[in-house]
């Protein structure tokens, strides 16, 4: 390959914003003015935290409605909703305002929090760092992939997304980049893979799944 | 690579290491001041006892300093800790006087390290008014508040919100314990130390001799609560919980504590609880001293099921602790617990005493149940909460807020 691939590591630091809302009507009016990094963070942090099993709820907009709200539907229609459909977040923000207005519209009274259960926004900082590695064939990157660390996975492949032109992970510009007829189907494998509704360890496995032929061309070539 | 270093490898991955190693470089030779008011018990010293060399191993200058005054300094302040946990406290002016006297007296000792310094953590309200008292500082200041504010009482709050103000950050356990700030209001839980006296594996016979050492009897499961003597920590409630299952099952308790020096309240807990627990030979009342840390640990490892039933809690540390070592712990629903006891799967979330019992038995009576959450509550101590996510998170702090308002640092 002409450019190597860097592998870079990143880590995010969460920001309490102070904002936080009561009940569904005042979550509606935040999400209009909130700071963008929240929508992103409320989407996409939660791979970074703790966490043990995957969440019933795959965003922390979909798990207030149903664990501070008791709203079933609510959550359900939160939960599907796929931030890496949306290329622009300001496009995400409102599909989750028309989401949360149809069910403000449909209800007869602004659904309450429990006690204690408030939203609290949250938005964070990125900071990212070179590891020093370099990669320069797909060979290679299959025998690095499964060593990959979260940080690595989760900037390479989620992060990429809102910082590619295509909105997709580096992995795919890496190699597209070379306009190789070789590579066109470990392309197109790794745009399938679906980032969302997942955990970052089980990306990493999915990620060495799709490299593993190369590896063993690259032992036996 | 350094002992320390290689210390953390053998447990979290040499992986983890280079991360922070990496992190950390572009920071080497930085001053960074840490400021508590105690160098023994509680768990802000704590973290700092290993934060502190942890840093300096990744090549940081790092130093600890401790805050000192009078008894009328420690009850002023710790009307403030009652207060800020929601308590309707009254403080005396002449205490009030006696806390900036004390902050004042300090300031003079630590005025020349602390302005030169880049970074200056301080950590919760004891040392608070220092930033006030440092007008030529040129780093960073950065108050790290470990306390639950969620419901503060509002006029000490106010009183406190005045020295607090003006810091460049905060950082906060919980988003939930967050108070409104004119500055980033970071959020970090804080960790243990997996190679600390208090969490490091044992010596063959260690566990068992605690048994002898404390007249336990080791043919009953044995429950265990290791928290100060605190109302907040509801040690009274921890004896109900014991008692209602005592009905009907044989069991022994443990309740060990360890007095902070910044604490005059504790002797007056202490002296309810044992009133509450009466001649009951099965309970264990231990009053513990702060460096009684290798004995917590074997008591921890010696129960059957670990306690922490309180009614307000900052984050737990105790928690961990118990998780860390294997253990299913029966948590009170409330701040940092919450985060750590993960309902069915690390332990159970109770709100009453009558809660606690049922999960006891429950536990006591399905011990494949209680071994399968032991093993999950070490690994997810193991990825959320050891000093090297920690450390972590403080390095990328120290670069967000030389690069506030920045959403993305490339380092």
């Amino acid at each position: 390959m002409e450019l190597p691939f860097l592998i870079k590591d990143c880590t995010l630091i969460a920001i309490a914003t102070g904002e936080e809302a009561h009940n569904l009507r005042e979550f509606s009016d935040r999400l209009k003015t909130i700071h963008p990094g929240c929508i992103y963070y409320h989407f996409w942090g939660g791979m970074l935290r703790p966490s043990f099993d995957e969440p019933e709820y795959p965003n922390d907009f979909a798990a207030w409605a149903w664990r501070g709200l008791r709203d079933k539907r609510l959550a359900e229609r939160l939960a599907i909703i796929d931030p890496s459909h949306y290329r622009v977040i300001e496009d995400l923000r409102q599909e989750l305002i028309e989401v949360i207005e149809e069910r403000l519209a449909e209800s007869e009274w602004v659904p309450w929090a429990r006690s204690g259960q408030r939203f609290k926004f949250i938005r964070s900082q990125i900071v990212v760092l070179d590891t020093g590695k370099r990669v320069s064939q797909p060979q290679e990157m299959a025998a690095q992939i499964a060593g990959l660390s979260s940080g690595s996975v989760f900037y390479h492949f989620i992060d990429a997304r809102r910082r590619t032109e295509s909105g997709r992970s580096d992995f795919a510009e890496w190699l597209q980049a070379e306009e190789a007829e070789e590579y066109s189907e470990l392309v197109r494998q790794l745009n399938a893979i679906d980032p969302y509704f997942t955990t970052l360890s089980e990306l990493r496995r999915e990620l060495a799944l799709v490299f593993q032929p190369y590896l063993v061309e690259g032992e036996t070539s | 690579m350094t002992s320390i270093l290689d210390g953390y490898a053998a447990i979290v991955g040499e992986a983890v290491i280079d991360h922070l190693r990496q992190l950390a470089a572009p920071l080497k030779g930085m001053r960074v001041v840490h400021v508590n008011s105690t160098r023994e018990g509680g768990g802000v010293a704590e973290i700092l006892s290993w934060l502190v060399p942890f840093k300096q191993e990744l090549g940081l200058e790092v130093s600890w300093e401790v805050i000192t005054g009078e008894a009328g300094f420690y009850q002023c302040t710790k009307s403030f800790h009652n207060g800020l946990q929601g308590s309707p406290v009254a403080i005396p002016p002449v205490l009030l006087r006696a806390y900036e006297q004390t902050n004042a007296d300090n300031a003079e000792r630590l005025r020349t390290v602390l302005e030169e310094a880049d970074f200056v953590f301080i950590h919760d309200p004891q040392p608070a008014p220092l930033l006030r008292l440092c007008p030529n500082r040129k780093g960073k200041w950065i108050w790290r508040c470990h306390i639950d504010l969620s419901r503060p009482y509002r006029v000490v709050w106010k009183y406190l919100r005045e020295f607090v103000a003006g810091y460049d950050a905060s950082i906060w356990s919980l988003a939930d314990f967050v108070q409104p700030l004119p500055h980033p209001l970071y959020l970090i839980a804080p960790s243990i130390d997996p190679l600390s006296q208090k969490n490091r594996e044992l010596y063959p016979g260690e566990v068992e001799a605690i048994f002898d050492r404390y007249g336990l009897d080791p043919g009953l499961p044995l429950i265990t609560q290791v928290s100060r003597f605190d109302r907040f920590k509801d040690p009274l409630g921890v004896i109900e919980a014991y008692r209602l299952v005592r009905t009907f099952t044989p069991v022994q308790l443990v309740l060990a504590g360890g007095g902070a020096t910044d604490d005059p309240e504790g002797e007056e807990v202490l002296r309810e609880v044992r009133a509450a627990a009466g001649d009951d030979p099965d309970i264990h009342i231990l009053l513990l001293p702060p460096d009684a840390h290798r004995e917590i640990n074997a008591l921890q490892r010696a129960s059957t099921i670990c306690l922490q039933k309180s009614i307000k809690e900052g984050f737990g540390l105790t928690v961990t602790e118990a998780l860390w070592k294997g253990k299913a712990v029966i948590g009170g629903d409330t701040g940092g617990i919450r985060l750590q006891v993960i309902n069915h799967h690390t332990g159970f979330l109770v709100s009453t005493p009558e809660g606690a019992a049922l999960r006891i038995r429950y536990l006591l009576k399905n011990r494949r149940h209680l071994e399968a959450m032991g093993r999950k509550a070490r690994a997810l101590v193991l990825d959320n909460f050891l000093v090297t996510r920690h450390l972590r998170e403080y390095l990328t702090l120290m670069f967000a807020t030389m690069h506030a308002g920045t959403d993305r640092i490339e380092l």
